[in-house]
């Protein structure tokens, strides 16, 4: 089952790889990990997709807790929640490409954030799926690059995360 | 008051009542030296290879209930601590480790002596710190400290650059520290201890099983009190023996690979599992698969609730201090009305009779070889049962366990998780400077004292009378015993040459060394060792039977049922 988990940690240096460490050490997945200071700079919030049976995801969150540093574990995906991912694609775009591109990034309500007369950079945000929707509906042969974020995710109405 | 970096470590450490440091000086610590040097309340343990130094401080503390602590340079010495640091974190020893390292500007250039030595030991220890700015090893040693000693213990590292060490500024040792991300829970949920208590009153095949969590929460009484209340059958791992006193008749002996048929038996077939201070680990519970094919009900108790349901489902969970849950335990049952179930105890006792009648723990005496066994019995008697002994890892470790019966904790150390050669000795040592008074000794083998040989030499320095009893059957002994059962006798390797007259070797470091081979001189020798010699280190090196194994035996991979009784079984 895919898990989102999202923590807190103290925003020093080497808490990342405290993460990172334990996932490598004990086996566990990771689909994708984001981080970035929170609005206190000194603590971060991460979030963590990950797979896993139902005691694997209840040992990862032990396991996050154990972690000195790290200060509060939620799987948020344990209840009503809200995923989004930011993708830039920067695409060959010449000749009749150059209107189809942009007609697709507005269906996806996507925006085209640098052109040139050879290309689009094309920046989505959305959940893994409406990102890997927009990448499937572009011809793959105009695909130059793609960088994607890493989900990032929150619990919907009620639900916090904070000290 | 303002000091040097340096001053400071001393500092914090006579504040926290450090009395030794086990170290080894190097180019990245030298100003830590020249601060140990210009004071004496703090006194150092020079080792002569920091492995030890490590290994030391963990005995000094598992022997007591202080934090070792021990100081090693940057690089080399760094890299040889890995060992003892990881040695204590899978036992859960707390520690605190002060390595030197390269100047602040230095780190990330490939200095000399550089290794990234938090990166090295990130997934060894409890937590470790870089401090960057002399203003922060005030607080980055008391936070140390409060780490190693309490939740689950553990080693914690603090590496210090060489100019941080030698910048200076005001000093004041904080009193309190808290951190928002560390709060242990120790008072377990009393809801729980409800469910559990009902649960262990309602039990018909009860069984209680301990680990080193019992002995690290100094709850050795809670733990008899409780035992002997409820009047069930009890079992110690190997980290955990001496928690509940070996000679009572309620003890089962020690669970697991080489544990009694009738504590395996019993862990299998209860139907009520109280489970203290233990973690379920593969040499003690078998095959997991096969443990879970008998259904019963687990009460887990542990500090860690990362411990609880890891390798086993547990059904009623309770984070706590061992000593803390206990005591509530203690108290609920004696306020309640209820007690155990006397026609049911009585029958599964009646049970558990019959399987110690199958008197696994036995072995054929010889007049004509020393029998390992034999060995520890006579330690037993010669130091009347209430010896500190440390052992190393393998065989003879397993016989210690087994024949030397362990009435009360911290007496038993060793290696139980990470199951290093080479701790015996320095152990002892450890175990020897925090209980002067007391008898130590370090049952070995040929190969693992060799693992830190050059120990003789601190032994000798420091003063350190304690007792080596060296198995010597010439073989990596539990090596050469799996090569026989599983790998059709082909002794790849396992054999030891060129072994050193270990007598004459401990003679050469001004020891007494003496060399046993008879079965009748064996008592002699560990009299003269302890009276005639007591205040000397005392090297027996015992020629015992090359071809004697450990059992009984649980293969790896089997259930605990399974289980060879003796040689005769296979």
């Amino acid at each position: 089952m895919r898990h989102v988990i999202s923590l807190l940690i103290e925003n020093e240096s080497g808490a990342l790889s405290r993460v990172s460490g334990l996932f490598s050490a004990r086996g566990y997945n990771i689909e994708s990990l984001t981080v970035a200071p929170t609005e206190d700079f000194s603590m971060s919030r991460m979030t963590i997709v990950t797979t896993g049976s139902d005691e694997i995801i209840e040992q990862i969150t032990k396991q996050l807790n154990k972690l000195v540093e790290v200060v509060k574990v939620v799987d948020i995906s344990e209840a009503a929640h809200i995923e989004r991912e930011l993708m830039l694609v920067k695409v060959r775009a010449t000749g009749k490409d150059r209107e189809e591109i942009k007609r697709t990034a507005d269906i996806f309500r996507a925006r085209i954030i640098d052109v040139t007369d050879a290309s689009y950079v094309v920046e989505l945000t959305g959940n893994q799926g409406k990102l890997d929707a927009f990448i499937g509906a572009i011809d793959p042969a105009l695909i130059l690059e793609t960088v994607r974020s890493g989900v990032c995710g929150i619990g919907r109405g009620d639900r916090v995360l904070k000290v | 008051m303002v000091l040097s970096g340096a001053e400071i470590v001393i500092r914090c450490l006579q504040e926290e009542k450090v009395e030794y440091v086990f170290g080894y000086p190097g180019g990245a610590v030298l100003f830590l030296y020249d601060a140990l040097f210009q004071q004496e309340t703090v006194r150092h343990v020079l080792v002569r290879h920091e492995q030890a130094a490590v290994h030391a401080a963990d005995g000094f503390a598992r022997s007591t209930e202080k934090v070792g602590v021990a100081l090693v340079t940057s690089g080399p010495g760094a890299t040889n601590a890995v060992t003892g640091i990881a040695t204590a974190y899978c036992d859960s020893i707390p520690m605190v480790i002060i390595s030197g390292q390269v100047p602040v500007a230095a780190i990330g250039q490939d200095a000399f002596q550089e290794v990234d030595t938090v990166g090295i030991t990130r997934p060894c220890v409890k937590h470790n710190f870089l401090v960057r700015d002399v203003r922060d090893i005030a607080a980055t040693m008391k936070k140390a400290f409060h780490l190693a000693r309490t939740g689950r213990p553990g080693p914690v590292l603090v590496d210090i650059p060489k100019d941080v060490s030698m910048q200076r500024c005001e000093y004041e040792y904080p009193k309190e520290i808290s951190m928002r991300s560390y709060n242990p829970v120790t008072k377990g949920h009393s809801g729980q201890i409800k469910k559990a208590v009902q649960l262990l009153l309602e039990a018909k095949r009860p069984m209680i099983y301990t680990g080193g969590g019992v002995v690290l929460s100094n709850a050795a009484e809670q733990l008899v009190k409780l035992t002997r209340l409820l009047g069930y059958p009890i079992t110690n791992t190997l980290m955990g023996l001496g928690g509940y006193p070996s000679s009572d008749r309620q003890f089962l002996g020690m669970p697991g690979m080489h544990g009694t048929f009738e504590a395996n038996m019993a862990m299998h077939y209860s139907d009520v599992l109280l489970a203290v201070g233990a973690r379920f680990d593969d040499r003690v519970i078998g095959n997991p698969a096969h443990f879970a094919e008998e259904p019963r009900k687990i009460i887990h108790v542990d500090i860690d609730p990362s411990s609880i349901s890891k390798r086993v489902r547990v059904d009623t969970p309770i984070v706590g201090d061992v000593k803390e849950v206990l005591d509530e335990m203690i108290r609920q049952i004696e306020s309640g009305e209820a007690r155990p179930n006397p026609e049911a105890l009585a029958s599964w006792w009646k049970q558990i009779e019959q399987w110690r009648e199958r008197k696994c723990m036995v072995y054929k005496n010889s007049d004509e070889i020393i029998k390992p066994q034999f060995v520890i019995q006579k330690l037993w008697e010669v130091t009347g049962g209430d010896a500190i002994v440390t052992s190393d890892v393998g065989q003879h470790q397993m016989w210690a366990a087994q024949y030397y019966g362990f009435d009360k904790p911290r007496r038993w150390l060793n290696s139980g998780g990470l199951g290093t050669m080479g701790v015996g000795m320095p152990y002892a040592m450890g175990a020897k400077l925090a209980n002067p008074d007391m008898q130590v000794a370090c049952v070995t083998g040929e190969a693992s004292i060799q693992m830190n040989i050059q120990e003789l030499s601190t032994c000798k320095q420091f003063r350190l009378p304690i007792k080596i009893c060296n198995l010597n059957n010439r073989y990596l002994g539990m090596v050469r015993q799996w090569q026989e059962l599983f790998h059709g006798g082909r002794y790849s390797e396992s054999y030891m040459d060129s072994l050193p007259d270990f007598a004459k070797l401990a003679e050469s470091y001004g020891h007494v060394g003496i060399r046993v081979d008879r079965p009748a001189d064996v008592e002699g020798a560990l009299r003269e060792a302890f009276t005639t010699h007591k205040d000397e280190l005392v090297f027996l090196d015992f020629q015992i039977d090359q071809t004697e194994n450990v059992y009984p035996m649980v293969q790896g991979g089997k259930g605990l049922t399974e289980m060879i009784l003796s040689a005769e079984d296979l």
